[in-house]
């Protein structure tokens, strides 16, 4: 089954996003920041990471450019969540090497509808 | 599949509050002048998360609400925006609003808070003032469904390397209708020359279906700078050709983003070990059966005093070790209650700066021992009676900044709210450079409210007055203190805690409260003494001294009243056989035992039978299990079994005093 890293720093999103994605029988990992979700991309394999875009310490767009760099993650699809009024981010994210974009706010069911077409 | 999104609000409610404190620590910070980015980040995150997560768990009122306040925070993290006086002070209302919301929303009701539509218009007045509203996104996509359309994609050569894969954009087409794909290989090179990461590839889509011109966009919308994408409409002849110009505005973030990143990377990561979330009902319940455990622990110890030491020495041994381990599981569970008193402290620089705003005063407010630990039940119950606290210092004890200058002081005052252990204790003490206390004053006011006072009283007892009910020195009576109701609710509200407050003050330098609380409410030092068949457990700290009275020392007064001389002082003498109505006689007074304790600065002396010995008694409710006793706080359960209960010495003594009044 596939392995997804999810990366947000707001712990109720995080628990969403993990417990909906683990019901729908995907492996998740839960990373609370962009430091956090590289040292956990860097000792495993991930076949995606969704990652929020606002978060302390490493924002989501620096961690898609930090994982792109390395070996194992530069064909992985990489998700940022932002929000409708982002449009910018979702260029900045493109630019930093993300695959694609989720808007906020989704329901559970959008969400495995995302994943399961980027994983499909 | 459906999830229940229920589950995910406490937690979601949690960090809101915790994100609303964060944006208030770091407003109160944030200079105009020189607005630190850092902190503004601090303040967007929160409001952004919050709008987030109101959004995904369906609260509509708190999404809409702080989606303005988003929009005027990221102008200001964008630098399109001064960080004005009136844009914090806007934004500080706002996170009351917020919080009030979030708490009826979490309570169950209705987030309508009178304050949010007036506030709203404010930000959007803000919003629109110097700035104009940032242009809305400008793509126009035809979305009537029409029946047949030519699409043509060609993905540039390193599409695959965001992750992007032609094939599920292919799939994903197929399925809005029925799709006829031709493949465009004339790209492709020699296998020599091929480059496995590349796509060399493009196709023509003919799809056919009730499908929008925004239908297949979306399916494009990831890769649409990654692409020539060509969508026509072929029934209908109509030229809808968009090229995209998303690359465009890609390549000008670029190097903005590349030069964003070394300033991040800089940044030390989280250092703090982690941790989680628990309920307090979880940890209440650890604390009961650690509790439990320690009676049967006590039980045990008890039980094994009468066994032969030589023959059981093993068995003996591995009790002592119990009750080591015992005690280190109850000091380790204990301290998961545990909250920096900062906790509290963290909500004063906002108190302090709007009371002072509101009075014209100026005052800086300084804190120290933050770290100091507290029971979590102790720390909220303290919020009030601090708060009330502070604010009577600013609005009775601070001078205007005219009247200090007169006086020779600088025109800003300052207040000082400090934390340090003492003991099994912890104190908070408020103090300010104010006025201080006016002895003539509180002693007029005293006798206008009836009270016997006398003119030679010493300082300290005229400073307790302040404590009683309906006393207020103030000439006027403001909204920010009121009229003296308060101080005396306030020492009652510590007095619950098991604490006790002080006043200390000096004509012209300032007041100081201190406030003495117990670190938890759940255990406590205790002495037992025995009356008849039944044990009391006497609060240590309440206790002064234990002796055995001699009979002159004793004095009777009109009724049964009786007074026992100590140390030249006369005591009330209490039986505590007859204020509980145990079975049996006191023994005579030369032959028992007096226990001297005392409760908000008085003393009284109560018989015993015996004092049986100290130790730390685990609390239960007596209301929660079975109704409430006057003059007693709670009960516990002893290593036989039995049930012994907790002497309230502070009430004891009120209700003497009211018993010897009437």
């Amino acid at each position: 089954m596939a392995n997804i890293l999810a990366v947000d720093d707001s712990p109720s999103m995080r628990q969403m996003v993990a417990f909906t994605l683990k019901s729908a029988g995907f492996d998740v990992t839960e990373a609370e920041d962009g430091v956090d979700a590289l040292s956990k991309a860097r000792d495993g394999d991930f076949n995606l990471v969704l990652a929020d875009v606002n978060m302390p310490n490493m924002d989501g767009i620096s961690l898609v450019r930090e994982l792109r760099q390395l070996p194992n993650y530069r064909f992985t699809p990489l998700l940022i969540l932002t929000t409708e009024s982002g449009q910018d981010k979702k260029m900045e994210g493109k630019a930093a090497g993300a695959t694609g974009w989720l808007v906020k706010p989704f329901d559970p069911e959008q969400l495995i509808a995302t994943v399961n077409r980027v994983l499909s | 599949m459906t999830i229940d999104m229920k589950q995910f609000h406490q937690a979601f409610f949690d960090e809101s509050f915790e994100g609303l404190q964060a944006m208030e620590a770091a407003l109160l910070t944030l200079d105009p002048a020189s607005a630190d980015s850092e902190t503004v980040n601090t303040i967007f995150r929160a409001a952004h998360s919050i709008k987030g997560g109101a959004g995904t768990f369906g609260f509509s009122e708190i999404a809409n609400f702080t989606h303005d306040l988003e929009t005027l925070l990221d102008q200001v993290r964008s630098g399109q925006r001064v960080a004005s006086t009136t844009l914090i002070d806007v934004v500080l209302r706002s996170v009351d609003v917020l919080r009030e919301m979030l708490e009826c929303t979490r309570d169950g009701y209705q987030a309508e808070v009178a304050a949010e539509a007036g506030l709203r218009s404010e930000i959007q007045a803000l919003l629109e003032q110097d700035e104009a509203a940032p242009p809305a996104d400008t793509t126009v996509t035809d979305v009537s469904a029409v029946g047949h359309w030519q699409i043509e994609f060609a993905p540039h050569r390193d599409i695959m390397l965001t992750g992007n894969d032609p094939l599920r954009i292919l799939r994903e087409l197929a399925r809005l209708g029925e799709a006829t794909i031709t493949p465009d290989v004339s790209d492709l090179p020699t296998l020599p020359d091929l480059d496995p990461e590349q796509c060399y590839l493009s196709w023509r889509i003919d799809l056919q279906g009730e499908v929008s011109e925004h239908d297949i966009r979306e399916v494009f919308a990831w890769v649409e700078d990654e692409c020539d994408l060509s969508i026509q409409a072929l029934a209908q002849e109509a030229q809808v050709e968009h090229p995209s110009d998303a690359s465009e505005a890609a390549a000008e973030s670029a190097p903005a983003t590349a030069a964003a990143a070394p300033a991040e990377q800089q940044k030390p990561a989280r250092k703090d070990g982690g941790s989680i979330r628990v309920a307090t009902e979880k940890i209440d319940q650890l604390i009961n059966l650690v509790g439990e455990l320690v009676i049967t622990q006590s039980m045990l110890e008890q039980t094994a005093r009468t066994l032969d030491p030589v023959t059981n020495e093993l068995l003996l041994s591995g009790l002592s070790e119990l009750e080591r381990n015992t005690r280190h599981l109850q000091e380790a569970v204990m301290s998961t209650r545990m909250l920096p008193v900062d906790f509290v402290f963290s909500r004063f620089p906002r108190v302090v700066r709007d009371t002072a705003t509101r009075l014209g005063k100026q005052v800086v407010l300084q804190t120290s021992g933050e770290g100091a630990e507290l029971d979590k039940g102790v720390i909220e119950k303290i919020v009030d009676p601090l708060n009330h606290i502070v604010r009577n210092a600013i609005d009775h004890g601070i001078e205007m900044p005219q009247e200090r200058a007169d006086a020779g002081k600088p025109a800003q005052a300052s207040i000082r709210l400090s934390a340090w252990h003492q003991g099994g204790h912890i104190a908070l003490q408020v103090s300010d450079d104010g006025k201080g206390l006016n002895r003539e004053k509180i002693l007029a006011k005293a006798r206008d409210a009836g009270m016997s006072v006398a003119d030679n009283m010493p300082d300290s007892e005229v400073w307790q007055l302040i404590f009683a009910p309906g006393l207020s020195t103030a000439s006027e009576v403001t909204d920010i203190s009121g009229r003296g109701v308060g101080m005396d609710v306030v020492r009652r509200n510590i007095q619950s805690l098991g604490g006790s407050v002080d006043i200390e003050s000096q004509t012209g330098v300032g007041t100081q409260v201190t406030i003495r609380l117990p670190l938890t409410l759940a255990i406590l030092d205790g002495m037992s003494v025995r009356v008849g068949e039944e044990i009391y457990i006497l609060p240590l700290d309440s206790v002064i001294e234990s002796l055995q009275p001699q009979l002159d020392d004793i004095r009777s007064m009109a009724g049964s009243a009786r007074l026992m001389q100590v140390r030249g002082e006369f005591l009330p003498l209490l039986s505590l056989r007859e204020l509980f109505g145990v079975a049996g006689q006191d023994l005579p007074l030369d032959q028992g035992i007096v226990v001297i304790v005392e409760a908000e600065g008085r003393q009284v002396a109560l018989i015993v039978d015996e004092l049986v010995g100290q130790q730390q008694v685990v609390i239960k409710s007596l209301e929660r299990n079975y109704r409430r006793v006057s003059g007693i706080s709670g009960a516990t359960i002893l290593g036989d079994g039995r049930v012994a209960l907790i002497l309230d010495v502070g009430e004891v003594i009120r209700t003497r005093q009211i018993a010897a009044a009437a």
